[in-house]
């Protein structure tokens, strides 16, 4: 019996390492573009000519650091954890390498952000660190990367090691939710979402504008460092592919 | 689909589910206990255990705030809008400690229902806006103020 087409070619494309690195390797520099340009106006614009706050005069804009980091590391989860599900359920190896590629990272950004965070928090609040919701599951967040590259890293078999740390992200994936939730469910001292996709923003669009920007620039940058440590990983785990022989001789 | 991967993807889709539901109830159980601070309310009920150190958020109520001449001691009243709970406190409050500003206080309920405050942080609310906009507000009056539901979950 025929097989039903149901998914579309790209993604059985996608599956085929040398394809991805080939197709990586053409979007690299529109990203890197991208980023750069993004990052670069994101900014001067932030730092320089936004307006400060009321309240927390200058100090405020360590969110265009803060925000965009705690959204990345947020979304490589989901990435890493949907890329670990495909490995698992298709058996597709790049899809496996692109997990391994994103938790290192997605555990940078999620660091970033508690340190910037904890920067702002102590002008801001009087307190480096408090233990409330928010503030914990994003902690977690932390751990979870740190035990799913320590899976990838105790393990000499890729294939075993990326079973093992696929599952451990799947289950780390209700982390995603309480993250998000977190300021809504429980009484925290970490303010509730300024952005909410049914209201007005609780900031002025000159705010806003360079957030969004930088946001963008932080996507690219992820999108960046991903396809560069997908594309080493492709290499590193196919050396004994004809054609990566046959890049090598050509380089 | 083949079956074999069918079957993954259901295993996959169970693990899932099974996590969330497992943690879910978890977190419903534990609900109290996640919470960071008292509201007012739960003070003033009852709800928050005496003698033992505690934290309570609230808004400080406009024109409550008495500070000592002689000391660093200040005295507020703090409010969810339901309830006002008077906190004590020696000590440098932090900057953006103001009336109409959420804050949170550690400390115990001593037996007059004070609330004596070893620490007072302040909790930043998620409005942002030029000092301009904040002026032209303040006097307008409309100085958006934190939402009761902020200390009441």
């Amino acid at each position: 019996m025929p097989e039903k087409k149901w998914m579309p070619r790209w993604f059985y494309q996608l599956a085929s390492p040398k394809w991805c690195y080939q197709i990586t390797g053409k979007l690299l520099p529109i990203f890197a573009w991208l980023a750069l340009l993004c990052l670069g106006v994101g900014i001067v614009w932030a730092l320089a000519f936004a307006p400060p706050d009321y309240q927390q005069g200058n100090s405020f804009r360590i969110m265009y650091l803060h925000v965009p980091a705690a959204i990345l590391a947020q979304s490589c989860y989901m990435l890493m954890a949907i890329a670990g599900a495909i490995g698992l359920i298709w058996k597709m190896k790049v899809a496996d390498m692109a997990a391994f590629a994103a938790a290192p990272i997605g555990a940078s950004m999620a660091v970033l952000a508690l340190a910037t965070g904890a920067i702002w928090g102590k002008p801001t609040w009087g307190s480096w660190w408090v233990w409330d919701a928010r503030l914990t599951s994003m902690l977690i967040l932390l751990f979870l990367y740190l035990g799913v590259m320590a899976l990838y890293a105790a393990m000499e078999n890729p294939n075993t090691a990326a079973k093992a740390a696929s599952i451990l992200s799947l289950v780390g994936l209700v982390n995603i939710p309480i993250i998000k939730y977190s300021v809504e469910w429980w009484n925290t001292l970490h303010q509730p979402a300024t952005f909410k996709l049914t209201e007005k923003p609780a900031m002025p669009v000159e705010m806003w504008l360079p957030l969004l920007i930088m946001v963008i620039g932080f996507y690219c940058f992820f999108a960046v460092s991903l396809m560069m440590r997908l594309r080493n990983e492709i290499l590193r785990r196919e050396k004994r592919a004809s054609w990566v022989r046959e890049l090598i001789v050509s380089q | 689909m083949n079956p074999k991967r069918k079957q993954r993807l259901a295993l996959v889709l169970l693990l899932v589910v099974g996590v969330s539901v497992a943690v879910g109830l978890a977190l419903y159980a534990l609900n109290q206990n996640i919470n960071l601070f008292y509201s007012p309310t739960q003070i003033v009920g009852g709800e928050a255990p005496k003698d033992t150190r505690i934290r309570a958020g609230g808004m400080v109520v406009e024109g409550s705030v008495k500070r000592d001449q002689e000391s660093l001691r200040v005295q507020f009243a703090m409010t969810d809008y339901a309830e006002e709970v008077l906190v004590e406190y020696t000590g440098i409050l932090p900057d953006l400690f103001r009336e109409g500003q959420g804050i949170v206080a550690q400390g115990a309920i001593d037996g007059n229902g004070v609330f004596q405050a070893v620490e007072v942080l302040a909790k930043h609310d998620e409005n942002y806006m030029p000092p301009e906009v904040a002026e032209a507000l303040e006097a307008a009056g409309k100085m958006p103020k934190p939402a009761e539901e902020v200390f009441n979950k």
